[in-house]
């Protein structure tokens, strides 16, 4: 049907003479010439889609959204340059390493109103990654701890401890678990940070002698670990096929929730380990080549506006830093100390910070050997 | 003006395939050899210039072997290319008992048949390659179908442990190669003149012995063209081992992308990548001389 195909290219054509004329007559002072729409790369499952519709209503500006399940992944990305995104979302230790690549841009705080949103306790523990808070925002914080399944656990060892990284790293105890099912996430630096926490060490510390101990530790309990992966693991806890992982915090509201649409009687919990956890923040940025600058300044404000973080908290199930927000958040996340830590408990959380290219080489190698056990 | 028309209709034919050489493979190739040889630094793109300008003139070049001297300093890098051989030979060799007899079959089956038999071999990849391996993982679990069957027809009482073993790797890798072993054997089989097995038979021969002085050896080069399908993708294979196989044995796909995206080192992900194009180089050199060598015979 050549005919209806051309018509419906003169109407698209003028439909977006339209759309840039409408426009250009909102916005007066329209700065330089950018095109309505902003390309967004933010993590799987980590937004009321529903935000972005609202978004495109009162802007007029088209989201591109698109989707990662990896810090490795979205940085190889950045690092290659020219990655076509105007927003993304890394965590702080990533950033950290990318603010230094130069890969970000300063954001022009005079366009981000909202920002006065943010709780300035949290400011304060994202300026350890990113200096003086000046490329990037948190969007949603969490913690990596115990995931597990309530009755399988209890079955498998019934004083197990459940509030403790030696459901882990104590080979006694995962001994017991080894039957029903247990994974570690796939993220070194974290990790291996939790056995440092677990070992009562600095989580931090590069010193050799305690990646040899943290390797002396990961290497005795690898022949009770079944998996070692950061996405899929919440199906296998939500359909019983595992019982014990070691998993981030918000995760186990959406696991729970899947459990509950599979209707098998699992029942998840997540626990903040009482040696403490690694803190990790995830922070919007805008790529220093991105083409819609603009349009990424008023994404982030809109993310940042009390109606649109309660929106997204009630969704993803993390902590919002959005310190307005927090009252209209509903109560069974705000009220969760697995999801809002206690003041004792938040106090004992130590932020993920990047390390050295010769330690991440020399972590890398730990970790590769505790993945083949050899 | 004929003859120059003709040179021209041969320079067209034979530049259309090196002009996609040269811009598919050797230039990636050559990109990824000047990146094993640089330096890791933090910066967009992740590693340091090979060489300096200035004012015009080349001031340094920075040569970095040590990214191969690497590779042979720790025993993980040469155990997973020796496990990716093992996976890509042992999987060429289950492909080829599998599909020799499928293949054979088409070949010999009726005209009309052959079609939807060719059909059949063809139709998983209506269907994407990775839900298929999906669709193995949700067969193959411990709480997948198998084992439950299993459990409830009362033939075992614990679920057998399929999923993270060499088992699941073979099974999922010979399930998604084997199309590429049937196709050229196919196409070799089906062209061989039926006469031959005739003379064969009224030689005296019995069908055993016609087919291994007759057929095997006339299959020899859509034998070594299914292998070579089959070998040389397995050996970089990184979705199947990932998904079904044992976390402790890696494969060379896996290391690569472990130092591309764990490591943030390029030039040592680069430097695997060319020793495994080596490791294949080798085989199709040999194919190659084989092929040559099949030739002059004839």
């Amino acid at each position: 049907m050549p005919i209806s195909s051309r018509a419906l290219a003169v109407s698209a054509l003028a439909l977006l003479l339209a759309a840039c004329g409408g426009k250009k007559s909102e916005t007066t002072p329209a700065p330089a010439a950018e095109e309505p729409v902003v390309n967004v790369y933010n993590w799987s499952d980590y937004i009321d889609t529903t935000v972005l519709e609202d978004f495109t209503k009162e802007t007029g500006i088209k989201v591109n959204y698109d989707v990662f399940d990896s810090n490795e992944l979205l940085q190889t990305k950045l690092l290659s340059g020219k990655s076509g995104y105007d927003v993304v979302v890394p965590s702080g230790s990533f950033l950290e390493k990318q603010i230094q690549a130069g890969v970000f841009q300063k954001l022009d705080k005079s366009k981000l109103p909202n920002l006065a949103n943010i709780d300035p306790a949290i400011q304060t523990a994202t300026a350890k990654h990113d200096p003086g808070n000046e490329h990037a925002v948190t969007y949603f914080w969490g913690t990596s701890g115990v995931g597990y399944n309530i009755d399988k656990v209890k079955a498998a060892m019934p004083n197990a401890p459940v509030d403790s990284f030696a459901m882990f790293y104590d080979p006694k105890v995962i001994a017991n678990f080894k039957k029903c099912g247990v994974t570690i996430l796939d993220a070194p630096d974290e990790v291996v940070a939790t056995v440092l926490l677990y070992l009562g060490r600095e989580p931090m510390s590069e010193k050799a002698e305690d990646l040899a101990a943290v390797e002396k530790v990961l290497l005795s309990i690898r022949p009770f670990v079944r998996e070692i992966k950061s996405s899929g693991y919440l199906d296998d806890l939500a359909n019983g096929e595992i019982c014990v992982a070691l998993g981030w915090s918000g995760d186990v509201g959406q696991g729970k929730s899947r459990a509950e649409e599979a209707g098998k009687g699992v029942k998840l919990q997540y626990n903040i380990p009482k040696e403490g956890a690694i803190q990790f923040f995830d922070m919007l940025a805008v790529p220093a080549d991105a083409p819609h600058v603009g349009n990424a300044h008023k994404f982030i404000d809109f993310m940042l506006r009390k109606d649109v973080a309660v929106k997204n908290t009630n969704f993803v199930t993390f902590a919002s830093p959005n310190a307005a927000a927090r009252d209209a958040i509903n109560p069974e996340i705000t009220g969760d100390p697995s999801i809002y830590p206690t003041p004792e408990v938040a106090a004992k959380l130590s932020p993920n910070l990047a390390r050295s290219q010769e330690y991440t080489r020399e972590l890398t190698r730990v970790w590769t050997r505790f993945k083949t056990g050899k | 003006m004929a003859a120059r028309g003709l040179r021209l209709g041969r320079l067209l034919v034979i530049g259309v395939p090196m002009g996609w050489l040269l811009l598919f493979f050797l230039a990636p190739f050559l990109i990824d050899f000047k990146i094993s040889l640089s330096e890791v630094r933090l910066a967009i793109p992740p590693y340091a210039p090979l060489l300096e300008w200035a004012d015009g003139k080349l001031v340094a070049m920075h040569l970095q072997l040590t990214n191969y001297r690497y590779l042979f300093t720790d025993s993980l890098y040469v155990s997973a290319y020796g496990y990716s051989l093992q996976v890509a030979a042992v999987s060429t060799l289950l492909c080829l008992l599998l599909g020799y007899p499928m293949a054979l079959g088409i070949a010999r089956a009726e005209p009309a048949r052959r079609n939807l038999l060719l059909m059949l071999v063809i139709l998983p990849f209506w269907t994407s390659f990775l839900l298929r391996v999906y669709a193995w993982m949700g067969l193959l679990r411990n709480n997948g179908l198998i084992n439950n069957f299993l459990l409830w027809a009362g033939v075992i009482d614990t679920p057998i442990q399929m999923m993270q073993t060499d088992f699941a790797v073979y099974l999922g890798i010979v399930y998604s190669y084997l199309p590429f072993m049937i196709l050229p054997l196919y196409t070799n089989l089906e062209k061989h003149d039926g006469t031959l097995l005739e003379a064969a038979a009224d030689l005296g021969a019995k069908p055993l012995a016609a087919f291994l002085r007759v057929t095997l050896p006339l299959s020899v080069p859509g034998i070594l063209a299914g292998a070579l399908l089959v070998f040389i993708p397995v050996v970089g294979e990184y979705v199947i081992p990932t998904l079904l196989g044992r976390p402790d044995q890696l494969m060379i796909g896996r290391v690569l992308s472990d130092e591309f995206f764990a490591n943030r080192d390029w030039p040592v992900a680069s430097a695997v990548a060319m020793m495994m194009l080596v490791l294949l180089v080798v085989p199709i050199v040999a194919f190659q001389r084989l092929q040559n060598n099949a030739a002059h015979a004839r």
